[in-house]
């Protein structure tokens, strides 16, 4: 790490000159002419992916390209739930081999990630909701994912503010309980996967934007940007709701649509909710953020749209549902409210990916859950970029499912679970 | 919230009388049999999802229930123009500045 690893040592002593020579987390390269590998997208999944190629696989000479700055769009913009439950055992392993990733993660990083396993709840309102649940409870069990399904007197127990009198507009019947899961600071897993690249060689190169994907003979060969023409041998695009621009500055089409999807935050306050509570029936997740405020996710807006902000609506609908959930948050000022633009897959899962063009690779289509994985995808898509062929994790996820029919619907437990 | 005008009512109403469609102008192959699992996959999965003029469906549920067309820009959100099924847009490519 260039000036030191962060300690409690570290804190006393720059304490002493009043906090005002800390070194800087990252260098701010001139891109060189040429990279091994360039990866596009600035986000966790693209630090990530970056951070991996360099830690697992010995490739340093990286450039990391993003047209805004570290972690500005998605990464800044979820609601920070972190779980495995997934249905299907293909994405069952890929969220689970992120969730143990993040469990080491602040030590890893030498960057305190804040993740917080405080557990989270996917409520079930009606019978069906239930039988889903147990369904895919019993599914994660199998697939050595904690988790169980308690009745409404144990979530009542975990979530004293919750309504769960009998009658009420969305009778909770029960929940998925999973303990292992939780949330992390997003900002900081950026930050903590910039600084970790960035020590380990990797070019970090901000206010950059990629206008182009040159190509010969069906080979990439490097990026066009508005800072001129960078050569790479490898290219991994990792840019989330903008994947369709890019690939078709390669000349590829994805099964890939790209929505607006809403989150606010509310006026702090005193701790009241010390789990996540989610409920896919009435489109809302809940949680809240150790500074205070309730951090609150909405559906999609089901048009496309590249705006990040999306229509109200729906932000309405989801403060209809959350103070049917929670009566005594009727009364919270709402501080921010903002729009991300999310890759969704047709399957709601993610596309891992080779593509017709050598050398390019996509990591994509993780929609409305990607924050969760960022460990993971960047491991399973640092590996495919390493060794050009997918890693075993992330076979299934090509994007010739598509062709095949081989689809992974998680639907279910993607919801509007985030 | 959308403002959007439905061809049929001709009525400019708010975007919750309306359900979204998706991608207009597909058409089904006329022969599913023939066709390889790239073409099928193509169109059932593959969309165009474009960074600027959009041509999509919506349905005026809450209204007359039929599905007509209209082409939008996916960045401003500004719609340009709303026409029935069947009819081609006037709006074509992508404005100045626009990727596509």
């Amino acid at each position: 790490m260039s000036g030191g690893s962060y300690s409690g040592f570290s804190l006393f002593k720059n304490a002493l000159s009043y906090h005002e020579n800390w070194q800087r987390a990252w260098r701010s390269p001139k891109p060189k002419s040429d990279y091994d590998v360039i990866i596009i997208g600035g986000g966790g999944h693209g630090l990530a992916t970056a951070y991996y190629l360099a830690r697992e696989h010995g490739i340093t000479n990286v450039a990391v390209i993003e047209k805004g700055y570290l972690g500005g769009g998605n990464t800044g913009r979820n609601t920070t739930i972190i779980r495995s439950n997934y249905l299907w055992d293909e994405a069952a392993h890929l969220y689970e081999l992120a969730l143990k990733l993040w469990e080491g993660l602040s030590q890893e990083l030498n960057f305190n990630v804040m993740f917080s396993q405080r557990g989270v709840l996917n409520l079930g309102h009606t019978l069906q909701d239930m039988r889903d649940i147990e369904r895919r409870v019993n599914a994660n069990r199998l697939n050595g994912i904690d988790g169980e399904v308690i009745g409404p007197a144990e979530v009542q127990k975990l979530v004293p503010l919750l309504d769960c009198s009998p009658g009420n507009r969305y009778p909770v019947l029960g929940a998925s309980w999973q303990p292992r899961g939780g949330t992390a600071r997003h900002d900081a897993v950026a930050w903590g996967y910039a600084r970790a690249a960035d020590a380990l060689g990797v070019d970090l190169i901000q206010q950059t934007e990629v206008t182009g994907i040159r190509r010969e003979n069906g080979r990439v060969t490097g990026v066009e940007t508005n800072a001129g023409f960078i050569g790479a041998r490898k290219v991994g695009c990792v840019v989330a709701g903008n994947s369709g621009v890019l690939a078709a500055m390669a000349g590829l089409q994805l099964p890939i649509e790209s929505h607006p999807l809403q989150a606010m935050v509310s006026e702090p306050l005193r701790p009241c909710l010390d789990t996540v509570v989610m409920s896919n029936a009435v489109h809302g997740y809940i949680s809240q953020s150790d500074k205070g405020d309730l951090v609150i996710g909405a559906g999609i807006d089901h048009y496309t749209g590249y705006g990040q902000r999306g229509s109200f609506h729906v932000v309405e609908h989801t403060m209809q549902a959350i103070c049917e959930l929670f009566p005594a948050f009727s009364r919270v000022r709402m501080n921010r409210q903002w729009g991300g633009i999310v890759d969704t897959c047709p399957d709601a899962c993610p596309i891992i990916s080779k593509t017709p063009v050598q050398g390019l690779y996509f990591n994509c289509g993780w929609g409305t859950g990607g924050f969760k994985a960022t460990p993971g995808s960047g491991y399973v898509f640092a590996d495919t970029v390493a060794h050009d062929r997918p890693h075993p994790l992330a076979e299934a996820f090509s994007i010739d499912r598509f062709y095949s029919g081989a689809l992974i619907d998680e639907h279910g437990a993607a919801g509007v679970a985030h | 919230m959308l403002q959007i005008k439905c061809p049929y009512c001709q009525e400019l109403r708010e975007e919750d009388e309306f359900s979204y469609g998706g991608e207009a102008h597909i058409e089904r192959p006329a022969n599913p049999e023939a066709c390889s699992d790239e073409e099928w996959g193509a169109y059932l999965f593959f969309r165009k999802n474009p960074r600027g003029v959009h041509h999509e469906m919506w349905n005026h549920a809450a209204g007359c229930r039929r599905y007509f067309n209209v082409t939008r820009n996916t960045v401003t959100y500004e719609i340009l123009e709303s026409y029935p099924m069947g009819e081609k847009p006037a709006v074509l490519a992508a404005g100045p500045g626009e990727r596509n």
